[in-house]
């Protein structure tokens, strides 16, 4: 791989659940020019008061290098780890879609949902609110195919990840 | 006094004491209505000395000065608002030049926080960038602990500034003291590596072994690190006979007067320093960060050398320079290791090869690059600080300065034998700073020569802070290499904007010895060669603030010169080189 060639990687980061931290993780990549492409955050252990932080980006490795140095200088971070390199690992995002529609679309939105595993989480006459869950390939496909059926609205969790195996962060 | 909880104390006593029992001596500040109950639990005490300055960006420079000097952590103390965003600037500079300092913000009551009440900022929100870390301390029950936390961070690992932001309401409430933690405790999440992986020490002795041209290349690190770290990387170049050269901030690492020392590097360093590292083999970074005034062009820097980088900070190795070997460590521990491990291994080096990169290494230097022609006429910047150098050599003396060409002039000019003797802003390059920073420095070293050599416009960017000499009564004199212009932008302009000087021109210049007068400091002025002398003994000998104004040639430009875009070997080394060489568009855009 070239030095130069752009890689999205996913960076998994540990840190304290304490004010203001997640400013400090987002105020580094804008301060420095990285790119954010998706980024969830949520306590994920309330006895130690951590939370845990996926990080999508994009760079040539030397700042991939740099970002996961970066991470890991902020006193409030426990850990980096980035997934894309260290093994396999498992990548999801949920989605809830709103599809509004009647007739042949409506059906047709309903049979392509239940394709792609997606639930119907609300429904009304005229449209439907499905969750879909997958890698963000999947994700997007199914967004696709409802341009077509009534899409009237989206949102996306971002990618959370973690590696496979019993090992933790 | 009323006799409520016995041991319960008010958040203002309680920092009090912490800042006693984290042993500082010195708070730099500047009152203000959110901190008055520090400063009523200030005038309680009289353990902790306050120095009052005129401005709160020249707070947190006196305390730059005052722990670059010493090695402790420096103590700032501002109000909210205006008070915390004045001190801004310095606290980037901190970050910057990896300087320790404590900075105690006050913010308005937490009832009042999101309010956009009277002097409120949101402190730790701006300072967040311009920080190591920050504190916004919520309740009485987290203040002493968040000061003892806010010491170990900004002292461990790689230095820098500490923000603790205080609502007053916290200052007012009741708690129990904390005392610091008896040993050691690890953070939870913060744990700089101190000791250096064996296998790469190792690794780098090996690279060290079997170099024919190589180089050492020290930076602040490792005055950063303790004057021990001095010491050994003295043993270390002495133990291989490498040459060895220091960055800005990396001066006084290794003794000047040294024949190894080949003198500071970068875009206004030496001819052999830079010459050595774009030839050398193998490189050996010792806490120094290959910054772009460093290195020129990227692309064309040192391209033939193997690459060896010590820093305590992970992130400073490959972030602008692709290097070998990645050693990451304090640079005590680093050297110590190395030195140990040479020992034993009594490496084999090519002593032919060696002998023959020092022979080359000895025409670049006899190329004697800082040579400048001497006139009778009119003061010489280069020569004015060529005689103050002779006058103070002898002397305990501390050097600080502005940021412009009397900076880089100073650091060609005066010699620096020993570590934290040498105080100037490298990274952020602040105007202003010199002065209140040398006042940080006369207060601990109080019977030290203390001398900022400033230019006469960066002087007027804290010339406020007169008032603090002369309140304190700081010996610390102000040697203003005087020419009329911002000498470094009017440089600029006549290397790179054809000789259009927009607005570099010091304009209603004040007279500086009346200055010096209104606010109780002797002034003197110099603009004959011949009386230089009489004029430097005059100022060593008084003992009062004394600013000099020496008035020097206006036209004089900073040899030798990197210019942006090009790389150590296409540095100008005159005036005469500069109508051979055109600056590259790629080179414009770079400041």
């Amino acid at each position: 791989m070239s030095k130069d060639t752009i890689v999205a990687h996913t960076i998994s980061v540990l840190v304290a659940n304490e004010p203001g931290i997640l400013a400090r993780v987002v105020g580094l990549f804008s301060g420095r020019g990285y790119n954010i492409e998706s980024l969830t955050v949520a306590e994920t252990n309330a006895k130690e008061s951590q939370s845990r932080i996926t990080i999508v980006t994009k760079g040539t490795p030397m700042i991939i290098e740099q970002i996961k140095a970066q991470l890991d200088r902020l006193v409030p971070v426990y850990r980096v780890r980035d997934l894309t390199v260290e093994g396999p690992h498992i990548e999801r995002e949920l989605a809830l879609v709103k599809v509004k529609g009647v007739g042949e679309k409506r059906v047709e939105a309903l049979r392509l949902a239940d394709v792609f595993r997606a639930k119907v989480i609300d429904a009304k006459s005229d449209s439907f609110v499905f969750e879909v869950t997958g890698n963000t390939d999947k994700v997007q496909t199914f967004i696709g195919l409802m341009e077509a059926l009534g899409l009237v609205d989206v949102v996306r969790t971002g990618i959370v990840a973690m590696s496979r195996g019993g090992e933790a962060l | 006094m009323t006799k409520p909880e016995e041991s319960a104390t008010t958040g203002a006593d309680l920092l009090v004491k912490a800042l006693i029992d984290e042993e500082v001596e010195v708070v730099f500040g500047y009152p203000g209505g959110a901190v008055l109950p520090i400063y009523d639990s200030l005038f309680k005490q009289n353990r902790l000395r306050h120095i009052l300055v005129r401005h709160e960006q020249a707070a947190v420079h006196a305390a730059e000065g005052y722990a670059r000097s010493t090695g402790k952590v420096g103590v700032v103390l501002v109000t909210s608002g205006p008070g915390a965003t004045n001190a801004v600037t310095g606290l980037t500079d901190a970050l910057m030049d990896s300087i320790p300092i404590v900075c105690l913000t006050g913010q308005v009551p937490t009832h009042l926080i999101g309010n956009d009440a009277f002097q409120e900022a949101d402190t730790t929100g701006i300072t967040r960038p311009c920080t190591k870390h920050n504190y916004l301390v919520k309740s009485v029950s987290d203040l002493a602990r968040s000061v003892h936390e806010a010491f170990y961070v900004a002292r461990s690992g790689r230095p820098g500034p500490v923000v603790i932001d205080l609502p007053k309401d916290v200052l007012m409430n009741k708690h129990e003291y904390v005392p610091p933690p008896k040993v050691a405790v690890t953070h939870k999440s913060y744990r700089p590596q101190i000791k250096p992986d064996p296998k790469k020490i190792e690794q780098a002795v090996e690279m060290m072994a079997a170099a024919k041209r190589p180089v050492f290349y020290a930076g602040g690190g490792v005055i950063n690190s303790g004057p021990k770290a001095s010491k050994l990387l003295t043993q270390l170049v002495h133990l291989t006979g490498f040459p060895v050269t220091n960055t800005l901030m990396g001066l006084g690492a290794f003794p000047a007067s040294d024949k190894q020392f080949l003198g500071m590097l970068g875009m206004h360093g030496t001819y052999e320093a830079n010459l050595a590292m774009h030839g050398c083999d193998v490189m050996i970074n010792i806490g120094a960060r290959f910054d772009d005034r460093i290195t020129g062009n990227l692309s064309k820097f040192s391209p033939g050398s193997k690459k060896i980088h010590a820093d305590i900070d992970p992130s400073s190795i490959n972030k602008n320079v692709h290097v070998d070997l990645a050693i990451v460590g304090d640079a005590t521990a680093v050297l110590e290791e190395m030195i140990k491990l040479w020992k034993a291994r009594q490496p084999k080096v090519d002593q032919k090869a060696l002998k023959a990169w020092w022979a080359e290494i000895e025409t670049w230097r006899a190329r004697n690059c800082l040579a400048y022609k001497p006139n009778k006429q009119v003061i010489k910047p280069q020569y004015a600080l060529e005689r103050l150098y002779h006058h103070i050599k002898d002397k305990d003396h501390y050097i600080t300065t502005e940021v412009g060409q009397h900076q880089m002039w100073a650091a060609q000019f005066l010699k620096f034998e020993q570590p934290n003797r040498w105080m100037t802003s490298g990274g952020l390059g602040t105007m202003g700073y010199g002065f209140p920073a040398a006042l940080g420095v006369q207060i601990a070293h109080p019977e030290a020569l203390v001398i900022d050599v400033a230019g006469e416009a960066s002087i007027l960017m804290n010339i406020q802070e007169l008032s603090t000499a002369a309140q304190y009564r700081l010996p610390v004199k102000i040697f203003v290499l005087n020419n009329h212009y911002m000498g470094m932008v009017r440089q600029w302009q006549e290397l790179l904007h054809g000789g259009r000087y927009s607005e570099s021109y010091s304009e209603s210049l004040p007279d500086f010895v009346k200055v010096a007068e209104a606010f109780g400091a002797k002034g003197l002025r110099c603009e004959d060669p011949a009386k230089l002398d009489d004029t430097i003994k005059e100022m060593i000998d008084l003992k009062h603030p004394v600013i000099v104004d020496v008035i020097v040639d206006e036209k004089e430009n900073c040899f030798p010169m990197i210019p942006s875009g090009a790389a150590h070997n296409e540095m100008l080394l005159g005036p005469e080189d500069r109508q051979s060489t055109t600056v590259s568009e790629e080179g414009m855009v770079l400041v």
